[in-house]
Order: C-alpha cells, then sequence, then structure tokens
C-alpha cells in the first residue's frame, strides 16, 4: 500500500542503509522533499574497509563514500551531519534534533545502526583502549599500529579477527582473547572456528579461548597490560575491543514504537507506527526464508532493507528478499558466507580446509540453509540460490568434488 | 587520468573522467552509472559489478584473478568480455576504453 501524499522524507542515521534507501527513493521517483541526519561527522561511506584495507592503510579514505558530496546537492537532499537525531515526536510527526530546532517529516525512516557492546572491566576508559566501528574509531586506532608493540583483542569476532590479521602483517604483536572455548563461537561451527585458529597461530597471533578478562591495568592513564581471572597478566600497549553490537534502538523505544533487540518491522521495514520505517542493524526483520525474525549486522541486510523500505513507501512492487550474505577477509582468505547456520543438525565439509579453500555446508531436515566459503565463490555463489529455493541436497552429492559446484546446483535445480 | 564511456544495455553513451587508482567500478557509482550494483564495495564478493568490457581494451584491462574468475562463472549472460568492474584499476592505458553495463546484475 503506498502512503499517499507523502512530501517530506527524514532519515534519521547516515550509515548503509540510509545512503541506501536515499538512493532508492530518488531513484524510485520521490522528488518531495529528502533529509538525512546523522551524528558522525562524514557522509555515508562503506565500514567493511575500516577492519580490512583501510586499517592498514592501503586505501585513500574518499573511496570509502558511497557517493560523493555533489551528488547529494545534485539530488537535492539535505544532508546534516555532527548532529543527533534526540526524539520522535509522533504525534506532531516530527524529530527532535541535538543541538535544538526540529524537523517534521510524513515519513520517518530510522538507520541508525548499532554501536559495539562496551567494556565493562575496570580500566575499560584508559587511554589505550578502542573500539573500531567508525572512520573516528580507526582515526584514534591507526597511528597507534606501529610495529613491535602489543595488542591485545579482546573478543574474537570477525572485527577482532581481522584486525588481528592487520596488525599482524603490520608487525604488531598480537593475542587475542575470546571467553567461549573457541573463535568465532557464537557465527560458526568448530570446523571453520578451528581452521581460522590455525591460521592466525600459524602468523603468530596468540589466541587464548576460554579466557574471563578481569581487569585493565594503566600507568598515567595509559593501559599497560590486560589481567585475566586467573592472574595472568598480558602486557598491552594497544586494546581493541571487538565483543559484540548493541543497536540503536533507543530512539524508537522512547517514542512507543515495538522493540525486541531490535526496532521490530514487517516485510516492508514498517515499524509499529505506520509512518515510520527502520532497516538495517537496528531493526529487528522477519527472515523470510528460516520462517523467523532477526536483526541482521550485514552489508547485503542493510541494502536489501534500504530497498524494501524506499518501495514500500513510494507503492511499487516489493523487491525479492535474496539470501543472507556476509563475508571476511582475514589474510590471503576471503570467507564468504551464506544463509543462517543457527539451528543446523548436520554440517559436511567440501574439499580439504589444508588447501585453504573448502567449505561447509549446514543443513537442517536434508535442506541446505547456510555455507561458510573459503577462497570458494562457486560453493558460495551456487548456495545463495539453492538456499532459498529450499532444495534438498544428500550431503554426500555436496562433499563430492570431482563435480563442480555448478553441475551440482543445476541437478538440484531440476 | 582517463575517459571512460559507459555503455547503457539501451546503447545511451556517458563519457566520464576517471582518475588513476580508482577502480571502474567506483567511476561508476560516482557518476550514478545505472546497471551496476557493486553490493560489497569493491571486495570481490558479490559479483554484482559485471561489465562488458571492449574488446579492444581486453588486455589493457590487467589480469584476471582466480576469485574474478571463479565470481563470474555464475553471473548472468556471460561473454569473453565479461570482467567485474572492481578488479579493474584505471591507468593512463584505459583512455578511451568503452564498458556495456547489463541490463540486471542478478
Ligand atoms: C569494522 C567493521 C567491519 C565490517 N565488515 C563487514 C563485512 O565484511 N561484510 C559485511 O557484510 N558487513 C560488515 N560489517 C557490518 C556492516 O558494515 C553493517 O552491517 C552496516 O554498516 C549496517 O548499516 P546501517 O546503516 O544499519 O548502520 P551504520 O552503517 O552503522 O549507520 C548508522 C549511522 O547512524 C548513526 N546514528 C545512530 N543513532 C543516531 C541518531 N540518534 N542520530 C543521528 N545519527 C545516528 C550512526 O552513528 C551511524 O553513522 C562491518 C562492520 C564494521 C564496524
Ligand atoms: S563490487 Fe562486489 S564483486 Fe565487484
Amino acid at each position: 500500500m503506498a502512503l499517499g501524499g507523502i512530501r517530506n522524507i527524514v532519515v534519521a542515521g547516515a550509515g548503509q542503509a540510509a545512503a541506501q534507501a536515499l538512493q532508492s527513493l530518488r531513484s524510485g521517483g520521490y522528488d518531495g522533499r529528502l533529509s538525512v541526519v546523522g551524528d558522525e561527522a562524514a557522509l555515508p561511506y562503506q565500514r567493511p574497509p575500516l577492519s580490512k584495507a583501510y586499517l592498514k592503510g592501503e586505501f585513500e579514505q574518499d573511496r570509502l563514500y558511497f557517493k560523493p558530496g555533489a551528488w547529494y546537492e545534485d539530488q537535492k537532499i539535505d544532508v546534516v551531519l555532527g548532529t543527533t537525531v534526540t526524539g520522535i515526536n509522533r504525534a506532531r510527526r516530527e524529530v527532535q534534533l541535538e543541538h535544538g530546532g526540529h524537523l517534521a517529516y510524513d515519513v520517518l525512516i530510522l538507520a541508525t545502526g548499532s554501536r559495539p557492546r562496551q567494556l565493562t572491566l575496570p580500566g575499560a576508559d584508559l587511554a589505550g583502549v578502542y573500539d573500531l566501528r567508525t572512520l573516528a574509531d580507526v582515526g584514534r586506532l591507526s597511528p597507534q599500529m606501529v610495529p613491535g608493540r602489543k595488542m591485545v583483542i579482546i573478543g574474537a569476532g570477525y572485527i577482532g579477527l581481522e584486525a588481528a590479521a592487520v596488525a599482524r602483517q603490520m608487525g604488531l604483536e598480537v593475542t587475542v582473547l575470546e571467553m567461549a572455548p573457541r573463535v568465532l563461537a557464537r557465527v560458526t561451527s568448530p570446523v571453520l572456528s578451528a581452521f581460522y585458529e590455525a591460521e592466525h597461530r600459524g602468523h603468530g597471533v596468540r589466541i587464548l579461548t576460554g579466557v574471563q578478562t578481569a581487569r585493565l591495568n594503566g600507568a598515567n592513564g595509559q593501559v599497560t597490560s590486560v589481567v585475566l581471572a586467573d592472574g595472568t597478566e598480558l602486557p598491552a600497549d594497544i586494546v581493541l575491543s571487538g565483543i559484540g553490537i548493541l543497536p540503536n534502538e533507543e530512539l524508537a523505544k522512547n517514542a512507543g514504537i515495538a522493540c525486541s533487540n531490535g526496532i521490530l518491522v514487517d516485510r516492508d521495514g514498517r515499524t509499529s507506527d505506520p509512518q515510520v520505517f527502520a532497516a538495517g542493524d537496528c531493526a529487528s526483520r522477519p527472515l523470510v526464508h528460516y520462517g523467523r525474525s532477526g536483526r541482521l549486522e550485514s552489508v547485503h541486510n542493510a541494502i536489501e532493507q534500504g530497498k524494501l523500505v524506499a518501495a514500500a513507501i513510494l507503492g511499487l512492487p516489493r523487491p525479492a528478499e535474496d539470501c543472507p550474505w556476509f563475508w571476511s577477509d582475514q589474510y590471503d582468505l576471503k570467507l564468504q558466507i551464506a544463509g543462517l547456520s543457527q539451528g543446523y543438525d548436520t554440517h559436511v565439509v567440501r574439499g580439504d580446509p589444508a588447501t585453504r579453500r573448502f567449505a561447509v555446508f549446514y543443513l537442517k531436515n536434508a535442506t541446505l540453509i547456510a555455507v561458510d566459503a573459503v577462497n570458494s565463490p562457486p560453493e558460495f555463489l551456487a548456495s545463495k540460490k539453492l538456499i532459498i529455493s529450499g532444495a534438498k541436497l544428500a550431503p554426500d552429492v555436496l562433499i563430492d568434488t570431482s563435480t563442480p559446484m555448478k553441475d551440482i546446483a543445476a541437478q538440484a535445480a531440476a | 587520468m582517463a575517459k571512460i564511456t559507459f555503455i547503457a544495455h539501451n546503447g545511451t553513451e556517458r563519457p566520464v573522467e576517471a582518475r588513476n587508482g580508482m577502480s571502474v567500478m567506483e567511476v561508476a557509482v560516482n557518476n550514478s552509472i545505472p546497471g551496476i550494483d557493486a553490493d560489497c564495495g569493491g571486495a570481490c564478493a558479490c559479483a554484482t559489478c559485471h561489465v562488458y568490457v571492449d574488446e579492444a581494451f581486453l588486455s589493457k584491462t590487467g589480469e584476471q584473478q582466480e576469485m574474478e574468475k571463479s565470481m563470474l562463472d555464475f553471473a548472468e549472460n556471460v561473454r569473453p568480455n565479461s570482467r567485474l568492474s572492481c578488479q579493474i584499476k584505471v591507468t593512463d592505458a584505459l583512455d578511451g576504453l568503452r564498458v556495456t553495463t547489463p541490463e540486471s546484475q542478478h
């Protein structure tokens, strides 16, 4: 259902989902007022390079932006940066801005993203302790990444491990601490965890799993070591925290919009208030290929929801929801993930991890639900299609490397 | 610098100035060339920046890496002059390059 008479759209948050919604609204024919308010100083930019090539200094900052400044002028988009949206008055249909003032809307899109979960340890506020989410974070962290310095990374998720790889390649001494018994425990299977642990160790990263961090010690306000619950003290010049993210849902919650680990939205990205939409990391959405709802933290999700929201606002047909996907670059390993593996009952490995080129398939009730493909684009690309088709696949077919993935996909589709 | 002309699948031509060191994908996106999604932003992870390169320039656009080859193998309507535009770096040698964008990336 199209919303009639929309002449004024406000986007709160200026990241990946916002950038996509702005583009899709304009390319979809919306010619009314369009404003975007972001609390960061920069125009919308890509975050993935922040823990990869950009952190290493191999990528100029202006290549991070989705669109150059001139594009926003050209498209008649009012861009308000360095400004937090502090409240929503739904009755009056306006948002309040940090420095006073407000913006009226016919439709509001919340694209507020997420923020790093904060360390709550004693010493967490010492200098030398960093997060990795924004350009400003990299601006603080990267000058400290000097060869020979000791870096302790708390949390072995994708961002922590990517940063570990970069830091090693830059010649730092790196230790990764993980509370769970294995790295990437929250997001993948033991096969993949073991593979990445071995890779990092092979590159000289020290990985300690199953450890509790007790506190950070410092001298003159600067962090000097990390102390574990068992008393082990690890010297540190730099501590990087990578212990997960929290959705920026407070703006919605405080305005009485339904939230539950994310702003709850329907397939069109509409919240419990029909004039308010949400997209990206901040939203909990129906995962149509999985028969449940959830919050995804990925580029693909932000792009897809940006498109869904724009289409719904303009009354255009709903774009087809694709298979969720994600990638991670560590050293010369490209991991491409299709689908969501949570709840798998069987997993099989195609190829030999020792060759650094293999894929782990996850099945539930004999149906493919996800793949982790390491340096294996065919396995990734074929699975993206197989997963949303709901194809039944026998494990022994999937692991038969004598049959190309393309043929396996074609047979399954037939 | 190089002048690159993007040709939409319907034949519309758009000449643009490209800075050395950028990828052809980035040039396209910055100039709002339709038909290139580039969802992964150039990480060679998404295969949504597929283009057709003028045959005369194929050798100047650089060697295809293994990754790109196997990604292209799954793109729609692949031709011998198919490339992932995020994997082509702009150099002076590309001055005059003509690139055709497909109707869709899916
Ligand atoms: C280091 C790093 C590496 C990553 N690597 C990958 C990867 O390899 N592959 C992948 O698929 N995904 C990756 N991701 C995840 C991906 O970048 C995110 O899922 C994506 O950016 C989400 O887009 P978004 O628009 O929802 O949020 P964001 O891009 O975070 O944008 C939200 C913006 O809104 C602002 N904001 C919040 N509240 C307010 C307010 N009240 N007022 C004004 N502004 C506000 C925020 O400051 C932020 O600028 C990575 C993320 C990080 C941090
Ligand atoms: S932009 Fe994703 S592969 Fe080229």
